[in-house]
């Protein structure tokens, strides 16, 4: 059972249909109680960080978060905005992040002015170590991204995959039990089914 | 490289997806759920749906159809039809769907679409514009699915969209729709210098050849086609497909 944080931010929807679609089961809940109950979690996103801070904040579940992250280490996975949350701050506003994983999320200025902000459709990823999460992908794969600002892990071995946009950013990582994709696996076809059944059966 | 999105347009009208011709003339193509499970097996990079008769009939967003199609749906979904707060955009938004489509509203109501923009950010928001070519090379908007003309030029048009917070643009030249005979590529060309958010040309796509055109001669950043994925051969008989992914490397790089 994969517990899907709903604190009013983002396309819970989404990553659900692509559950039920792959065969594992999934609950949506705004309940502390049932975030101290869950044995996976999964930390969605859409929209800015400060907003994104405040929402969780506001719903009282930062505490059993950080209970089942850091203290019962459950395997978390954060998409996009949620991604974002995991780490320390964000060029995007001025609360702290989460600060699960060694990391930043930053504004893209690519330097080549053809690259639009944000960044948005299908991108490649370049594996830069293994993990169960990210090991079997079918060949090629891509990702449909959405952002404006990405993550930088202060620790390389941290990195999971890179996606060239200008420079290559980190397009995910894995610390531990704590793991974040920019990009959105529940409308990435085949790619973002793999991806999501590695976090259910071997992460 | 971020390759150009190439994105299959789909009118509902009632339970139905039907294909027009210059907004006129629908005819059936399929049943949704069926059109969206042959996209999905295509690894199609993005979906467009449109209910064309919601806001005629005054019905509203037809939120069960909706649902089922968000449901099946494992690529980014746009839509749009007859939403006209943002109550209803946050109810679709939540069904699993990545994006609102706002046209008529857009005219009548852009506060909304300022408001959307804010709540759920930019990426989520889009205005559809439905454009007629009028005398000395003008372009003026229209609504009520292109049955009402409302005196605005285009540019001027996707600027105030621009400035009122909206993501992208989904830009149909409504004399080009079903046609098949390429894209309306100067008021393409006119309306994506003019802006600096995306701009998704419609209206006329018969060839993989238009969609090149229309992003390098026009400088559109994605491409969207209805008739070019639904109808195959000279008698437009229905057949559901989408080109392959080296077919469009090739073409669009």
């Amino acid at each position: 059972m994969i517990t899907i944080v709903d604190y009013g931010m983002g396309n819970l929807g989404s990553i659900r249909n692509m559950l039920k679609k792959i065969g594992v089961d999934s609950e949506v809940t705004a309940d502390a109680r049932s975030i101290a109950a869950a044995s996976k979690l999964i930390l969605p996103g859409v929209g800015a960080f400060d907003a994104g801070m405040d929402n969780l904040e506001r719903s009282g579940l930062i505490p059993a978060l950080n209970e089942r992250v850091l203290q019962a280490r459950v395997p978390t996975l954060g998409i996009c905005l949620g991604m974002q949350l995991m780490t320390r701050s964000s060029d995007e506003g001025q609360r702290n992040g989460l600060g699960w994983v060694d990391a930043e999320s930053l504004r893209f200025c690519p330097a080549d002015a053809s690259l639009k902000v944000p960044h948005m459709g299908w991108n490649r990823v370049l594996p830069a170590r293994s993990s169960p999460l990210t090991d079997g992908l079918p060949e090629e794969p891509r990702f449909y991204f959405v952002h404006s600002f990405y993550v930088r892990c202060r620790n390389e071995s941290d990195v999971l995959l890179t996606t060239p946009y200008g420079d290559a950013f980190h397009s995910a990582f894995q610390s531990g039990n704590v793991a974040g994709v920019q990009f959105h696996p529940e409308k990435s076809h085949k790619f973002g089914m793999c991806l999501l059944r590695n976090f259910a059966e071997r992460f | 490289m971020l390759k150009t999105r190439v994105i299959p347009c789909l009118l509902l009208r009632g339970q139905g997806l039907v294909k027009t011709t210059r907004f006129k003339e629908p005819k059936y193509v399929g049943d949704p759920i069926n059109a969206i499970k042959i996209f999905n097996d295509k690894e199609v990079d993005e979906l467009v749906l449109l209910d064309i008769t919601a806001s005629k009939e005054g019905r509203g967003p037809a939120f069960t159809v909706i649902e089922e199609v968000a449901s099946e749906c494992f690529m980014p979904l746009a839509y749009g039809g007859a939403i006209r707060s943002v109550e209803e955009a946050r109810r679709i938004l939540k069904l699993g769907v990545e994006k609102v489509v706002f046209n008529s509203t857009a005219w009548r109501q852009p506060d909304v679409l300022r408001d959307a923009a804010r709540e759920f950010g930019a990426q989520a928001v889009v205005v559809s514009i439905d454009v007629r070519r009028k005398l000395f090379g003008r372009y003026e908007v229209c609504i009520d699915n292109g049955s009402k003309p409302t005196g605005m030029d285009a540019v001027e048009y996707a600027r105030r969209m621009e400035d009122l917070g909206v993501g992208e643009i989904l830009l149909t030249a409504i004399e080009r729709d079903g046609m098949m005979q390429g894209y309306d590529l100067d008021l393409i060309a006119k309306v994506s210098s003019a802006v600096g958010i995306p701009v998704i040309a419609s209206g006329g796509a018969g060839s993989l050849a238009h969609l090149k055109d229309a992003v390098e001669k026009a400088g559109a950043n994605a491409v969207a086609a209805g008739a070019l994925f639904v109808f195959h051969g000279p008698h437009r008989a229905v057949l559901i497909t989408y080109p392959k992914r080296e077919e469009l490397e090739r073409v669009l790089r």
